[in-house]
């Protein structure tokens, strides 16, 4: 039998990583990306407690994050679409328009 | 509200009437309105005064007419005093009030801020009214300031004259100094006795007795310290040494101005003070001590002062000094009563004086000096003839009445021990001095040739009837008003001082003979006639000898002529020095320096604060979520470490 | 260690690697890529879990429709020259740095982990109705508003990304 706090450490290192490819890396998409990644992660947090305390609860807050995961993606890519068309640049620690 | 409220109420309707109705709408029929006003109050006075003499009321009669300040244990009301003295005041001030308002009249014809004047007599009406029939201190140190006020307004009537504004704020602030010694009196007052109330303090003002009060380490008598402090706002309200200097220039003002403030009323307030206050003085033989002598000096100093003067108003203004120095000399010995008599008739005859100078001001165009007239005679004799009468009523000859209240007053100093004989000696110079600056303005006014331009003389006229009517009645007052207080030797029965102020005051106690008094009455008389001849023979025999004096005795000459240079003295040692303060520490370091540094400085620390925290600001978006990491990592050790313990 | 925890394994292992190689793709598409690796990998743990309707459309959503999405979106800006710059920003240490030291906080409380109460729908419940049809039960009935909601996302998400994409006419 596998214990939950495996599935919940594992949850949490998918987490970090994700975190992490969107602190350090330049490219856009690349941190777009690990914000799906962290999305991901909180699912499979939520799937195993949903499994372990058997409650359909989890479940449903996971098809619901899915969905607003995949509206926000689309958002994010229309503005990266139109940041592009604007600034011919991707990475973002060129775009520092909004300086202080 | 009863009917004794109404006499200071009438004359403040008055003046909220033609403040606001008088420039638009009343304009040269303000008259009517502050005439009716004090009318008013002058029927109701003497109402009150017959009531009060006759015993038709109890006295001393306290009423309560409107709750003012109740703050936990200070309890003050608007509220009146009825007895004797207040009864007195009340005829003194309504009555030269309403005589002043009628000469006004013609006096101020054709002024463009004919309204203005006689708001502003009202107004003072009203205030002196309010601390003559105080029933507590506050409401007597708000009529105190209130008269104050109005001199200020009056004094400075005439806007566009330089001269006059600085005489006003001369007077104010020469005031002010006074009144801080007042306001601190009245606090100990509370401190001590825990009301202010006349009726809690006349009724407790024996537990006083003996106390001490320190002051900065030593002890002093308590009940001194508080008449000193007293008796300091009576030095700059009514003009004793060292506070005079503001009376002789607050002849900038209108000459009824001078004739009603600087003559019978507010100056009087010092001296009405003394006296309400004299279960309090009487318990302070230092005090009275020093009010006797400082009264006794300031009326030798400044009839030394009128002796050498040409402005007629400034030389009537100094014999006012003179005089009052008179009322507070009563009073140090302990003749209260006799200080109030002469109070009373110095009412008349020195606004009598004052308004015939103004006559005579009127007649002249304006003219001040009197070496430049002369003869005037035949060209105004009402007014010649009540300057006489007012001359002679100064002068102290009998029977007119400066003779019966300044001889009372000499009399009760003879009996007043060390103190007493030497203020009746100052006293007795000061009479003889006083006859003699009088009459010298008779004589240099009235008699001879005239001095004037060829314009003047032309100009000459008596005054109209609005003018010469008051200068009659007032006559009529300077002659009868002695005969109240006249003695039991000469016949009389002293109604004024054994009656009427019975209860009020305590009666002084007399011991010499019969023998001296006559003694006393006769150098009196043979002094003030002594001054009338020494006069008669300097200005009307042998007219050019004044310049030959003069002329010997240059020094002394200058020293009086210019006052003792008292206002030079005070020029150099306080004032300049106070603009100095003023500007090179207030304006220069506080306000230029510690203001202005922290108004402009917080708003520029501000900016820096700002411009360091606008740094954090990048624009880098992997910066925010840095912060948000750092957050986050912070509040989670946080809570893990609290949930650890 | 029992059949389950060695599976366990496996799937814990590579789907950190594959979460590592996304980071660290220098190419985009390299990295979408992988991340196709990796939902196929969740999507065999949520049958693991028991959660079959989930696997499956975590398939068809994310690997199907994102994923897609996102190659479109890559390719059509056509970004040849841009891969050739450095990967990290300047200051990277600081952000993994960052990222360890949370995952150290949060490792502590974990290993100690409580659960709470058990709910109702046990394995076999949720068996004998099959997973879908019990989410459907759950879903329509108690959470009908959320789903509501959901749908208004998704039809501002279609507005709002064609407001945003659009050519200037």
């Amino acid at each position: 039998m596998v214990p939950l706090n495996w599935y919940i450490i594992l949850s949490a290192v998918i987490f970090m990583i994700g975190a992490a490819g969107f602190l350090i890396r330049r490219n856009v998409f690349i941190m777009l990306m690990s914000l799906e990644l962290m999305l991901n992660a909180v699912n499979i947090s939520l799937v195993a407690f949903s499994h372990y305390l058997q409650d359909l609860k989890g479940q449903i807050f996971v098809i619901f994050i899915i969905t607003v995961a995949a509206a926000e993606a689309a958002i994010g890519l229309a503005i990266i679409v139109s940041l592009y068309r604007n600034k011919q640049k991707i990475h973002t620690d060129e775009i520092a328009e909004m300086r202080g | 509200m009863t009917k004794y409220a109404f006499i200071p109420l009438l004359p403040l309707i008055g003046f909220i009437i033609t403040i606001l109705f008088g420039a638009r709408f009343l304009r040269d029929k303000t008259h009517y309105v502050s005439i009716a006003a004090v009318f008013g109050s002058f029927v109701l006075s003497v109402n009150t005064f017959i009531e009060v003499a006759t015993h038709a009321i109890k006295t001393p009669l306290y009423i309560n007419v409107l709750d003012w300040i109740f703050s936990g244990t200070f309890k003050v009301s608007f509220g009146l005093m009825i007895d004797p003295l207040t009864a007195i005041m009340l005829i003194v001030v309504t009555s030269v009030s309403l005589l002043v308002h009628i000469y006004s009249v013609g006096y101020m014809h054709g002024d463009t801020g004919y309204y203005r004047f006689f708001s502003y007599l009202n107004l003072f009406t009203f205030s002196m009214l309010m601390l003559v029939t105080a029933n507590n201190l506050l409401q007597l140190y708000f009529g105190w300031e209130a008269v104050g006020l109005c001199s200020y307004f009056l004094i400075g009537y005439y806007i566009n004259k330089k001269s006059a504004a600085d005489a006003g704020k001369k007077a104010f602030i020469v005031n002010r100094f006074g009144d801080f010694g007042f306001g601190l009196g009245v606090i100990m007052v509370f401190l001590y006795i825990g009301s202010i109330n006349y009726v809690d303090i006349f009724a407790n003002v024996n537990t006083l007795a003996g106390k001490t009060v320190s002051i900065f380490g030593s002890e002093y008598d308590l009940v001194t310290v508080i008449s000193l402090l007293l008796f300091c706002g009576a030095v700059g309200k009514s003009a004793q040494i060292p506070l005079h200097v503001w009376l002789a220039d607050a002849m900038e003002g209108p000459t009824p101005v001078s004739a009603l403030i600087h003559a019978a009323t507010m100056v009087t307030a010092g001296v009405f003070m003394v006296a309400r206050f004299n279960p309090l003085f009487d318990l302070s033989p230092v005090a009275m001590g020093v009010v006797a002598i400082t009264g006794a000096t300031t009326s030798l100093f400044a009839a030394t002062i009128a002796l050498v003067q040409n402005d007629i108003k400034r030389i009537i203004a100094y014999s006012t000094v003179s005089q009052l120095g008179y009322m507070f000399l009563a009073c140090g010995v302990g003749a209260y009563g006799a200080g109030v008599f002469h109070l009373f008739t110095h009412a008349y005859f020195k606004a009598l004086l004052f308004l015939c100078a103004g006559s005579v001001m009127h007649a002249m165009a304006g003219e001040l000096d009197i070496q430049k007239m002369g003869g005037l005679k035949k060209y105004m004799p009402v007014t010649f003839w009540t300057f006489m009468i007012a001359s002679i009523s100064i002068a102290g000859v009998p029977p007119l009445a400066g003779f019966f209240s300044k001889d009372e007053i000499l009399w009760l100093a003879y009996n007043g021990g060390k103190v007493g004989k030497l203020v009746w000696i100052m006293g007795t110079i000061v009479a003889g001095l006083t006859a003699f600056y009088s009459f010298r303005i008779v004589y240099l006014t009235f008699f001879g040739t005239f001095r004037g331009t060829h314009e003047q003389e032309h100009h000459l006229h008596e005054s109209p009837k609005s003018m010469t009517v008051p200068l009659m009645i007032l006559a009529v007052g300077a002659i009868c008003a002695g005969w109240v207080g006249i003695p039991s030797l000469l016949g009389g029965s002293n109604w004024i001082g054994e009656q009427f102020f019975h209860g009020v005051f305590k009666h002084p106690h007399v011991t010499a003979s019969h023998a001296e008094e006559w003694m006393v009455i006769a150098i009196s008389v043979i002094v003030a006639c002594g001054g009338i001849l020494v006069a008669t023979y300097f200005y009307f025999w042998n007219t050019e000898l004044p310049k030959k004096v003069g002329a010997q005795f240059q020094g002394i000459y200058k020293v009086l002529w210019n006052k003792y240079y008292v206002d030079e003295i005070y020029s150099a040692t306080i004032v300049k020095p106070t603009f100095w303060i003023a500007n090179k520490i207030l304006v220069g370091f506080t306000d230029a320096k510690i203001i202005e540094g922290i108004v402009n400085g917080v708003p520029k620390l501000i900016g820096i604060i700002g411009d360091k925290l606008r740094k954090i600001q990048t624009g880098y978006l992997q910066h925010y979520a840095v912060g948000m990491a750092i957050g986050l990592f912070v509040i989670l050790t946080i809570v893990l470490i609290s949930g650890l313990k | 260690m029992t059949l389950p925890q060695m599976f366990f394994i496996y799937f814990a292992i590579s789907m950190t690697s594959l979460a590592l190689l996304i980071i660290t793709a220098r190419n985009p598409v390299n990295s979408v890529l992988w991340m196709l690796a990796m939902f196929f990998h969740i999507a065999a743990l949520y049958l693991f879990l028991n959660a079959e309707f989930l696997a499956a459309v975590q398939l068809i959503l994310y690997a199907g429709a994102i994923l897609v999405l996102f190659l479109f979106v890559i390719m059509m800006l056509n970004l040849k020259d841009e891969i050739k710059d450095r990967k990290f920003i300047k200051s990277w240490p600081i952000g993994a740095a960052l990222a360890a030291g949370i995952m150290a906080l949060i490792y502590f409380p974990i290993s100690k982990m409580i659960h709470g109460p058990l709910g109702q729908y046990t394995i076999e419940a949720i068996k004998a109705d099959t997973n879908t049809k019990a989410l459907g039960m759950v879903l329509y009935t108690d959470y009908l508003f959320p789903f509501e909601v959901a749908s208004f996302i998704l039809l501002i998400a279609i507005v709002g990304a064609l407001v945003l994409a659009k050519r200037r006419v």
